[in-house]
C-alpha cells in the first residue's frame, strides 16, 4: 500500500490541488461542446484536507469533467465558508456546536487525540488527574508520576486549533489555566518537538502519531483512561478522546455536493481513509 | 515609465496599510487601543488581548541576534578582506552567499531538530529565546558580513596606501582608517539585518516555544508578533482574527519607529562627515 507522504507534510499551509485543474482543463477542452465543467470547492480543517484531497482525486478520476479544489484553513474557516457559501463544502474536524445548527454535518471518518511522550520516557501511563496536573503546572517533575528526576516540558497547541478544543474539553481544562512550556502549530511540529525532547509531553491526532511510530520516530502513545490509543479503539468507539471528521454543507447537500458526500461516505473510499490512519464510518 | 512603476508600488503599499487598518478597526473601535497593552494576558478567544509580551519577544530576539551577528559579521568581512589569502577569501565569500540564500524554514528546521534538543539537555525546555537568537543570528550573519565586505571593498585604494606609508600596523590601519571610512556601510548592513530579523517568522516559530510570557532568562520561551500571526491565522475568526490584524499593525508600528530611530542616528553620526 503506498501512502503518500505528501498528504501529511504538504498540507499544513493553504494548498490548492493544481493537477486536477490542469486535468480538468484538458478534459474540458477535449469535451468541447458538451456541458460545461462542474467545480466543487472544499475548504477547512487541515486534519480533514489530506483525506478529502485523496477522495477528491479518486472522484475526479471516476467523473471526468468534475474539478474539486481542496483548500485548508482550519475548521473555523470551514464553518464560515460553508455558511457564506464561499465553499460548497466545509471541512470540520469536530461535531457541530449548537449555534451551528443551520449547517448539516456529514461524517466521513473518525479521529482520536492522544497524549504522547518521548520513546525513552519510562512512564507507561498517566491518570486523567495527573495529565490535568501536568497541564496546569501543579506537577512539574516526572518523578512525581513515577518517571525520572527531570522537569516536564508541556507542549500545547496554539489557541483556536480544534485539537486543543477537543483536548481541553475532555479534561475540562480552561484555555487560560493551561501553563505550557512550548506552543506548536500542527501535528508534525508537535511530534518533532516531542521526539527531540525526552522530557516533553504533548497531544496529537492518533493517526499522525501511529504513522510516525511506524516510521521509527521516537515517540510513544499513552492510553487515555486505561484505553489503549490506536485506530482500532477509535474505530470501535471505546477510545474516549475522539472526534468525527465532517463535511459540512449549508442545508442538506444537493447536486454535485450530495454526490461527493455520498461518495466520501461509501465503502469505495474506505481504503483511503484507512491509509491515512483515520477510521471509516462505513463498515 | 519608471515613475509609473514607483507609483504602483507605492499604491500597493498604501492599499495594504489601509487594509490592515480597516481589518483592525472593527476591534479597535470595540475595545480601544489601550486594552492591547493593559490586558492581563493573550487569550483572544476569552477576550484578552495583551500584545506587550510578544512585542518584547520580537524586540529581544531581534536585538539579541543583531548584537551577536554584528561583531561576527564584521569580523568575517575584515578577515575576508585584509587577512585571508585570496583563494580562501573567495571561497569564504561564496560560502556566505550560499548561507544568505538558504530559506529561513531550513534554518528553523535545523534549529528544531538539532539546536533545541541541545539546549534542552543543558537547560530545559530547549525551545527558548536563546534558540531564537542563535538561529536568527546565523541567518542574518551573511547579510551583515556581505554588506560590510562590500563597503570595505568600496574604500578608495589610496586610504590603504597612505596608511601603509605612515607605517601603521595592520590592525591600527583597520581600526583607525578602514572602519571609520566604511562606517556608513556597516550601519546600513546592520539595519538591513535587523529588519530581516524582526520580520522573520518561520524560523522563530519553530524554535522559540511560542508561549506568550515576558521571558526572565534566555532559556524561557517567547512568542514574537510574526509567529503569533502565523500560528493562529488559520484558525481565527471574528475578534480573534481582528486581533491578529492589530498584531500586524503593532509590528508595522515597531518597525517604523526603528527605521526612524536608525535614520536619526545615521544623520547625527554622519553630520560632520557629509
Amino acid at each position: 500500500m503506498t501512502r503518500s507522504v505528501f498528504s501529511r507534510s504538504q498540507f499544513n499551509s493553504k494548498t490548492i490541488i493544481k493537477v486536477p485543474i490542469l486535468l480538468g482543463l484538458v478534459t474540458s477542452l477535449s469535451a468541447c461542446g458538451q456541458s460545461s465543467q462542474k467545480t466543487l470547492v472544499l475548504t477547512g480543517s487541515s486534519t480533514v484536507a489530506p483525506l478529502a484531497a485523496e477522495i477528491a482525486k479518486r472522484y475526479e478520476a471516476e467523473h471526468p469533467g468534475v474539478r474539486i479544489d481542496v483548500q485548508t484553513g482550519g475548521s473555523s474557516r470551514g464553518i464560515a465558508d460553508a455558511r457564506s457559501q464561499v465553499a460548497d463544502i466545509g471541512m470540520v474536524s469536530r461535531s457541530l456546536k449548537s449555534e451551528e445548527s443551520d449547517l448539516t454535518a456529514n461524517s466521513i471518518a473518525r479521529d482520536g487525540i492522544t497524549v504522547i511522550l518521548h520513546g525513552n520516557n519510562p512512564v507507561k501511563s498517566l491518570t486523567n488527574e495527573q495529565i490535568i496536573g501536568i497541564y496546569t503546572d501543579k506537577i512539574n517533575n516526572w518523578q512525581e508520576v513515577g518517571g525520572n528526576d527531570a522537569p516536564i516540558t508541556v507542549v500545547n497547541k496554539a489557541e483556536g486549533r480544534s485539537t486543543l478544543e477537543l483536548f481541553a474539553d475532555y479534561f475540562k481544562l480552561e484555555n487560560t489555566a493551561i501553563k505550557a512550556d512550548t506552543i506548536i502549530g500542527d501535528n508534525e511540529q508537535g511530534i518533532k518537538t516531542i521526539a527531540g525532547n525526552p522530557n516533553a509531553i504533548g497531544y496529537v491526532s492518533v493517526g499522525a502519531a501511529e504513522y510516525n511510530v511506524e516510521h521509527g520516530t521516537p515517540i510513544k502513545l499513552l492510553p487515555v483512561n486505561g484505553v489503549e490509543a490506536s485506530t482500532e479503539t477509535v474505530r470501535n468507539g471505546t477510545f474516549p478522546i475522539s472526534r468525527p471528521l465532517n463535511l459540512v454543507t449549508s442545508g442538506a447537500p444537493q447536486g454535485l455536493s450530495e454526490e461527493f458526500v455520498k461518495f466520501a461516505q461509501s465503502s469505495q473510499v474506505k481504503d483511503i481513509v484507512e491509509e491515512q490512519y483515520f477510521v471509516p464510518i462505513s463498515q | 515609465m519608471l515613475r509609473g512603476m514607483a507609483g504602483i508600488a507605492a499604491a500597493i503599499l498604501l492599499l495594504m496599510v489601509l487594509f490592515l487598518c480597516g481589518e483592525s478597526l472593527l476591534l479597535l473601535r470595540e475595545i480601544g487601543v489601550s486594552r492591547f497593552f493593559t490586558d492581563s494576558d493573550w487569550h483572544p478567544t476569552s477576550d484578552r488581548f495583551n500584545l506587550v509580551p510578544m512585542l518584547l519577544g520580537t524586540l529581544l530576539v531581534s536585538l539579541g541576534a543583531v548584537l551577536l551577528a554584528t561583531p561576527c559579521g564584521i569580523a568575517s568581512a575584515l578577515f575576508c578582506r585584509y587577512y585571508s589569502p585570496p583563494f580562501l577569501s573567495t571561497l569564504y565569500r561564496r560560502l556566505l552567499e550560499l548561507l544568505a540564500g538558504i530559506p529561513s524554514v531550513v534554518y528553523g528546521f535545523w534549529g528544531l531538530v538539532v539546536l533545541v534538543p541541545l539546549i534542552n539537555r543543558w537547560h530545559p525546555p530547549g525551545s527558548s529565546l536563546l534558540a531564537g537568537i542563535l538561529v536568527l543570528a546565523l541567518m542574518i550573519l551573511p547579510t551583515v558580513a556581505l554588506v560590510a565586505e562590500a563597503s570595505f571593498a568600496s574604500i578608495p585604494e589610496a586610504y590603504w596606501q597612505s596608511a601603509t606609508a605612515l607605517g601603521l600596523s595592520r590592525w591600527s590601519m583597520i581600526r583607525g582608517v578602514m572602519i571609520p571610512a566604511a562606517k556608513s556601510g556597516l550601519v546600513t548592513g546592520v539595519i538591513l539585518a535587523g529588519g530581516r530579523a524582526i520580520g522573520e517568522t518561520m524560523a522563530v516559530l519553530m524554535v522559540c516555544g511560542n508561549v506568550v510570557r515576558v521571558p526572565h532568562t534566555v532559556f524561557d520561551p517567547v512568542r514574537t508578533l510574526t509567529a503569533n500571526i502565523a500560528l493562529e491565522m488559520a484558525y481565527a475568526t471574528g475578534n480573534h482574527r481582528s486581533a491578529l490584524f492589530v498584531t500586524g499593525l503593532v509590528l508595522m508600528g515597531a518597525i517604523s519607529i526603528l527605521i526612524f530611530v536608525a535614520e536619526w542616528l545615521d544623520r547625527r553620526w554622519f553630520a560632520g562627515v557629509r
